[in-house]
């Protein structure tokens, strides 16, 4: 399955993920029409900064994930297949028993509603928006072993500078 | 064909040139554009402010993050500096131009600038008695003396009719000296200073009428004076301009001074004869942007192509130096010539680019440094690779060279005819397009099927800039294109040997727009706003686009732009530009990508005004 992953050290805190995010949550789901929407569109991951870095959170669709565990009324629910943790507005409350449990603060508040609103990792989309927004390549779309690779890859190529230069010294 | 170069151009040379480039690995713009997306929203709202080291700062468009810099600059505020700053630098843009000329035309009086000579000396006269003095030297003092004013009035505003004359000095916007307003702008937006978004665009429109009415008319009627004003005359445009067997120099950017230099060292005997000892069959000068509308409009010196060809042009192989000046020149250009045999010549103190060769230019030493110039290229030749050598065979006949002197002379010697056939509805309306390439469009669809759409539907269109190119390569530029024309547009272009669209020159010379747009309005007894008249900018790109918008809009006439202007954070400054300004200037902007619904719009607008004028 894959997933949103986050390459700290390339984000710029241009929250242009961000943005990608609500105007893809709005109802024209295009820039310049999303801006001019009232209430205007809710993004659903956050660009934090903290010692110096900046830090983008989206929800980590985990296993057994906490917030579906606590939701009361069924809102919250995860798909069997594709991990995707989704609630159904019909169904929450707004009681933020979710919001409470959630280790990175990644419930959000619809703009309308007192409902939770969350990272729906855009099933409309092959990438999703925050991913195809990033200019940076902060945010990866990719499975964990992709991931993996990826990052095993730019250590492996690290180190063998590192090595060269070592042994040019 | 790949779909998506097909997307990228209209223009054939254009598409075979991309094939070319793709097949190459070579990198062009749209390329660039591509690897830009997505584009920063912000950055395209018009909400980030990096004016001071607080922030930068950015306004949530949404309303859920922050609503306020640190400051407190609201959306408003910052849309509104932001793009009094784009004003400022495209003013500056063009009015440097301007000082330039102005400066080269002193040193000519003063016997300092051997290479150059007065060729219009009727309009010297004219503009000496505009400005009330005696001699040429007179002339140089007063006009330079507009860029350091501090109370005005610029002399060439008198020439807008008394009633928005009146008008710009009721809302306090009549510019006081090109430099101070330009300088004003940059003060205005530091941070601090005037946060109100109203004040922040009056001083814009100021700004802009500084250049408008002040720096680049005062280009256009000096580069007249020196170069000759501009008279019909008949030329080629695209690409396949460029000669197989002769030695090809490109002068790109925006400036005169230069190019006219080489032009003339192109024909000197010597550098001929050092061409064909090194086996070319002679020397051919050809232009892009808007250095290239200056030499065509006043030499036919043939035009390769407009904005988004330069780097094409590289690609062909067959440029042997690419000579630039200021302006639009991209910096690309320094890692492509270096896959071609092509120099890359600077020549502007002011612009250095990397890659370059760079032969500085001085005006005491015009042509000499052009003779070298051009010698550089002759030089060059015998290193092209001709395994990467591809013309497109792909050129269009245009007929240019329409100042006002010009069409009033069409006219047989006044406006009148033209005004009758406006009158009797023969021509509708005037419609007047300018403005860049930009890759946000596909290459000149824009500009083409704007203008078609206008002549179509009985509306004379003048133009310049990457504009009047595009038409150009599409044969619009042609008496023949009066078929293309409604019929009473076509009958009027029959009988006087004109084409449907006028070339009026490069971007300073939407100047010239300006006085036909006064002096029509005057023969009325009415305001610019009041004319059945519209302008457009389909493709456009730079500051100076919107210095030119903003002048244009601020003079009385409705306008269109075809890319969206970074300015929808605020919903405040939009509306003023769309809609509040109309009952102040008279005139709006209108944001219209859709070339077909942007000459409706054009089109409503000029028949709203015949109405109103009861014609």
């Amino acid at each position: 399955m894959k997933e949103i992953f986050v390459r700290l050290d390339r984000c710029q805190g241009c929250k242009s993920c961000e943005m990608a995010c609500a105007v893809q949550h709005s109802a024209s789901r295009n820039l310049y029409g999303a801006a001019l929407e009232k209430p205007g569109p809710v993004r659903r991951l956050y660009v934090e900064s903290a010692e110096g870095m900046k830090v983008p959170l989206v929800c980590r669709h985990c296993e057994d994930a906490t917030c579906v565990a606590v939701c009361r009324t069924g809102a919250m629910s995860q798909d069997p297949v594709t991990g995707v943790v989704d609630r159904d507005v019909t169904r929450c409350v707004g009681c933020w028993m979710c919001a409470m449990i959630c280790p990175y603060g990644v419930i959000g508040q619809g703009a309308e509603k007192r409902v939770a609103v969350k990272c729906d990792r855009c099933p409309d989309l092959d990438v999703p928006a925050c991913v195809d927004a990033c200019p940076s390549g902060a945010l990866v779309y990719a499975t964990q072993g992709e991931f993996m690779e990826l990052m095993r890859k730019a250590a492996a190529t690290k180190i063998a500078r590192e090595a060269k230069e070592l042994a040019r010294a | 064909m790949a779909k998506d170069i097909r997307e990228r151009s209209i223009d054939p040379a254009s598409r075979e040139m991309l094939s070319i480039a793709q097949r190459a690995g070579i990198e062009t713009a749209w390329d660039r554009f591509e690897k830009q997306q997505p584009q920063c929203g912000f950055g395209e709202l018009g909400l980030c402010c990096r004016n001071c080291n607080m922030g930068p700062c950015r306004i949530d468009p949404f309303g859920e993050g922050p609503v306020k810099g640190v400051c407190g600059a609201t959306a408003d505020i910052i849309v509104a500096r932001n793009l009094l700053r784009s004003i400022a630098a495209g003013a500056a843009a063009h009015s440097d131009h301007a000082r330039d000329v102005a400066m080269t035309f002193q040193l000519l009086v003063e016997g300092k600038a051997p290479s150059y000579g007065i060729k219009d000396q009727a309009k010297l006269e004219r503009l000496m008695k505009e400005y009330g003095v005696d001699t040429p030297a007179a002339l140089a003092e007063a006009v330079l003396a507009e860029f350091g004013k501090q109370k005005g009035p610029i002399q060439f505003t008198r020439r807008a009719p008394a009633k928005r004359l009146e008008l710009w000095q009721r809302l306090g916007i009549e510019p006081r000296g090109i430099d101070r307003e330009i300088v004003e702008c940059m003060h205005r937006t530091h941070m601090g200073v005037d946060s109100d978004y109203v004040n922040l665009i009056l001083h814009g429109l100021r700004a802009s009428l500084a250049d408008g009415w002040g720096g680049s008319m005062i280009a256009t009627e000096l580069q007249d004076v020196m170069f000759g004003t501009p008279a019909p005359t008949f030329s080629e445009a695209n690409l396949g301009v460029l000669e197989p067997d002769q030695v090809n120099v490109i002068v790109h950017g925006h400036e005169p001074l230069l190019s006219e230099m080489i032009v003339a060292a192109a024909t000197d005997p010597e550098l001929m004869e050092r061409a064909k000892a090194q086996g070319a069959a002679g020397i051919n000068v050809a232009g892009i942007c808007c250095t290239g509308n200056e030499v065509l409009m006043r030499h036919g010196v043939p035009t390769a192509g407009n904005f988004l060809q330069q780097e094409l042009a590289v690609a062909t192989g067959a440029v042997d130096a690419m000579v630039v000046d200021v302006q639009c020149v991209m910096p690309a250009l320094g890692a492509l010539t270096g896959c071609y045999h092509t120099k890359f010549i600077s020549t502007s103190p002011k612009a250095k680019f990397p890659g370059m060769t760079h032969m500085e230019f001085h005006e005491e030493s015009a042509l000499q440094t052009a003779k070298e110039i051009v010698s550089a290229a002759v030089m060059n030749y015998k290193n092209r690779d001709p395994s990467k050598v591809h013309i497109p065979d792909i050129k269009s006949k245009c007929m240019v060279g329409f100042s006002v002197e010009s069409i009033v002379g069409a006219l047989g010697g006044s406006l009148d005819p033209l005004l009758g056939a406006i009158k009797s509805g023969a021509v509708r309306g005037i419609g007047a397009v300018v403005g860049c390439n930009n890759p946000k469009v596909q290459q000149d669809y824009g500009h083409v099927n704007l203008v078609l759409e206008l002549i179509r539907n009985n509306v004379l269109v003048v133009n310049t800039g990457c504009n009047a190119q595009a038409c150009a390569k599409a044969g619009l530029l042609l008496p023949e294109a009066a078929d293309l024309a409604g019929e009473g547009l076509k009958g009027v272009c029959k009988a006087l040997g004109i084409p449907p669209v006028l070339h009026m020159g490069s971007c300073v010379d939407i100047s010239r727009i300006l006085v036909a747009a006064a002096a029509i309005a005057n023969a009325l007894g009415v305001d610019i706003s009041d004319l059945p008249a519209a302008g457009a900018a389909p493709e456009w790109m730079s500051e100076k686009a919107v210095a030119i918008g903003a002048y244009v809009v601020g003079s009385g006439v409705f306008t269109v732009l075809g890319t969206v202007p970074p300015v929808l954070g605020s919903q405040a400054v939009a509306g003023l530009l769309t809609s509040g300004a109309k009952d102040v200037l008279g005139a709006t902007f209108a944001v219209e990508p859709d070339p077909m619904k942007a000459a409706a719009l054009m089109i409503d607008h000029i028949d709203s005004q015949r109405q109103k004028l009861g014609i």
